[in-house]
């Protein structure tokens, strides 16, 4: 049995301009152990997924409309708080691309480090403080015994990461949400935390969620990856499969569209248009307007997410009748 | 050969550290551009890549006259800007543009598109006052902006749409050269190809020089004619931009372009990576020798004692590596 199951989780934000239909029917699953890449680009409804697993939807003006999203028999968006907080926090982890969202500017590295151990293990403080300094260690930060009584201003950009990585993982997290965490930091200090992540994940054996925008760090990082579209998934597959035989228009765009992969000197392939206004939800599938391949059959009812071959499925109509090949 | 538009000799960019509250004192400089001499010549697009606090910005703004050089000159079309009259500075204003990374801040949110696009060119005297209206809606076709678009405000615009006004802004005033300071960083790949391709367009179609700044490689390959890369306030490798990319010589280049998360899952699983330790010195107390040297898997002790001069390393080619020859 997959570790999480996410069914139809729909996800509204109730402003003055409307109705913003952030997440719009979403099922997923992870299963233990795996990483799992969400791609897909700004407003997609990336973010807002992750958010609503753990519970950090602002409510008002958010409102998870349905769905439910199973972990290991307890549904996250359903539980009493007192289950909800034995799950999040300590077998669900999550980072995000700012560290200082989840670091307290006043309070020393320590104590932040050994808070989720205080809270959801009866260990004593000097316990916890060797659990957090040993995973400093690990995640890479010179000189912990130090550096743990530091301030998160006293860290850079890349150490900040490492340090809320520590955080993250340091009650041995089953799952682990990483939303965007290497966005922000240089390619070089990217690349070492993702080795970092890596390595975590093979010593705990637990399954990452990473949510990114650039195919590169899911090719290189991810066992299946799903794309998102205006709230909703497009395709989902194993890496390889998606990246060889994409299926859907969509996928197939966002891939021509990576500069590094067109010869040098040709216009780049682009997208025509802008992406949805989630204020206004298509009737038919939320990319036609920008599709090349759209056809009527396209605008009239929204294509469902359907099993294409074992283990990849799409939304795309057209392919599904066989009357396109996005090719790749 | 195209002559240089834009030359820059050992240009220096320090900011004084101060101590102490009521009574300041000097505690040292950041020295954000430290010495770098590069001749941009018209009608190229020079790519300027490093990682982050490298000074690309400090460099940008530092040509722009936004921020003193503190050593060195800056030369557009051979008129030094740091050694010349107000009247003359006044005149070739217009020939040196900057486009940032977030156009909204550049942007002022009271002003519709017509406003800010006519504001330069009445500034300047571009046209006569009665041409304005039709200059404007020129440019906005040359960007891809429909001109029916002219009375709305830049909230009403999305993010790549607001680039395109940032570039019809920085082209009002027929510049030769225009310094883009990550321009497309903040865009989706989706947008941010769009954006690359106008760029490329304008560039070609008006002769325009292009200095492209970006930490992004595959976008700065794609666009540029050449790549400078830059390590703590210098250049350490400079040529043309396939060639600098594909075949990397510096240690550093080496290291940042096997950083590069491929979108090909084939080719990421057989590669091998040169994974840096550590994040970038600082440029308040950089190191001796060459400054990449504490990060790099072939330092030796040489390194440690002299900084390294540019030098040819292949043709239309310069690295500063004392161990080019042997690594
Ligand atoms: N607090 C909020 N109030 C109103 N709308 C919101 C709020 N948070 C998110 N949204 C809307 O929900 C939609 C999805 O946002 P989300 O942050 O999930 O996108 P994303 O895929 O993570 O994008 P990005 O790549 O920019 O992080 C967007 O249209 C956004 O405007
Ligand atoms: N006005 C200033 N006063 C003091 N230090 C400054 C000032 N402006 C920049 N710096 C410092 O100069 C160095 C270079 O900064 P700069 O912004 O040029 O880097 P960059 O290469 O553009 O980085 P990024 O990729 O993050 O934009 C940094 O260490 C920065 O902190
Ligand atoms: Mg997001
Ligand atoms: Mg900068």
């Amino acid at each position: 049995m997959a570790l999480l199951t996410v069914t139809d989780l729909r996800t509204t934000f109730h402003t003055r301009n409307g109705v913003y239909r952030a997440v719009d029917g979403v099922s997923f699953s992870v299963e233990r152990g795996e990483t799992l890449g969400i791609v897909g680009e700004s407003g997609s409804g990336k973010s807002v997924t992750c958010y609503s697993i753990m519970g950090l939807v602002p409510q008002p003006p958010g409102r998870i409309e349905g769905g439910s999203a199973m972990f290991d028999g307890v549904d996250l968006l359903r539980c009493s708080p007192r289950q909800a907080r034995s799950v999040r926090g300590k077998r669900i982890s999550m980072i995000f691309q700012d560290p200082m969202t989840s670091l307290n500017p006043y309070l020393r590295i320590s104590e932040q480090v050994i808070e989720p151990l205080l809270i959801h293990e009866r260990i004593s403080r000097k316990e916890a403080l060797g659990r957090a300094l040993a995973m400093m260690e690990a995640v890479g930060i010179n000189d912990a015994a130090r550096r743990i009584r530091f301030y998160p201003h006293e860290f850079s950009g890349g150490m900040r990461q490492r340090v809320m990585i520590a955080m993250a993982l340091v009650t041995r997290p089953e799952l682990l949400i990483a939303d965007e965490p290497t966005t922000a930091l240089d390619v070089t200090v990217q690349a070492q935390i993702l080795d970092l992540i890596r390595r975590e994940q093979r010593e705990l054996g637990m399954a990452v969620m990473f949510v990114t925008h650039d195919l590169g760090v899911v090719a290189g990082l991810c066992d299946r990856v799903q794309v998102m579209y205006g709230g909703r998934i497009m395709e989902t597959g194993d890496t390889l499969t998606l990246f060889r035989s994409p299926l859907h228009p969509y996928t197939r765009a966002l891939q021509r569209s990576v500069p590094g992969l067109q010869p040098k000197g040709e216009e780049l392939f682009t997208i025509p248009g802008s992406p949805p206004d989630p204020s206004k939800p298509a009737a038919g599938c939320g990319f036609a307007p920008r599709c090349a391949f759209a056809a009527d059959a396209c605008t009239k009812a929204r294509p469902e997410l359907e099993l294409a071959a074992p283990g990849h499925a799409h939304a795309c109509v057209r392919a599904r009748a066989g009357e396109i090949s996005v090719g790749a | 050969m195209a002559d240089n538009i834009l030359e820059l000799r050992d240009v220096k960019t320090h900011f004084a550290l101060h101590t102490g509250f009521l009574v300041k004192r000097r505690a040292g400089a950041v020295r954000a551009v430290d010495g770098v001499s590069l001749a941009v010549r018209e009608g190229e697009v020079l790519g300027l890549v490093g990682e982050s606090g490298c000074g690309k910005s400090t460099l940008a703004r530092t040509i722009l006259q936004l921020v003193p050089a503190t050593g060195g000159s800056v030369l557009l079309s051979g008129r030094n800007l740091g050694t010349a009259s107000r009247a003359e500075l006044q005149a070739c204003r217009g020939d040196l543009q900057m486009i940032f990374q977030d156009p909204y801040a550049s942007l002022n949110p009271r002003m519709t598109v017509f406003a800010a696009l006519a504001e330069p060119l009445r500034v300047h005297r571009i046209c006569p006052p009665s041409e304005v209206r039709g200059r404007v809606h020129a440019l906005m076709e040359t960007v891809g902006l429909s001109p029916r678009l002219a009375r709305k405000y830049p909230h009403e615009f999305s993010g790549g749409q607001r680039q395109r006004i940032a570039i019809a802004r920085a082209l009002a005033l027929r510049p030769k050269v225009i310094v883009a300071d990550e321009p497309v960083s903040a865009l989706d790949v989706s947008i941010q190809a769009q954006i690359l391709n106008l760029l490329s367009r304008l560039c070609r179609e008006m002769n325009l020089t292009l200095i492209f700044i970006a930490h992004d490689l595959s976008v700065v390959r794609h666009i540029s004619d050449r790549v400078a890369v830059m390590y703590l306030g210098k250049i350490v490798e400079l040529g043309p931009a396939e060639e600098v990319i594909d075949r990397p010589r510096h240690p550093y280049t080496r290291a940042l372009v096997s950083a590069i998360p491929v979108a090909d899952p084939e080719v990421e699983r057989g590669r091998q990576r040169i994974v840096l330790a550590g994040d970038p010195p600082s440029p308040i107390d950089p190191p001796a020798g060459c400054a990449f040297h504490p990060r790099c898997p072939h330092a030796v002790d040489r390194c440690r004692q002299a900084v390294p001069p540019l030098v040819p390393s292949g043709p239309g080619r310069e690295a500063a590596c004392v161990r080019l020859g042997e690594i």
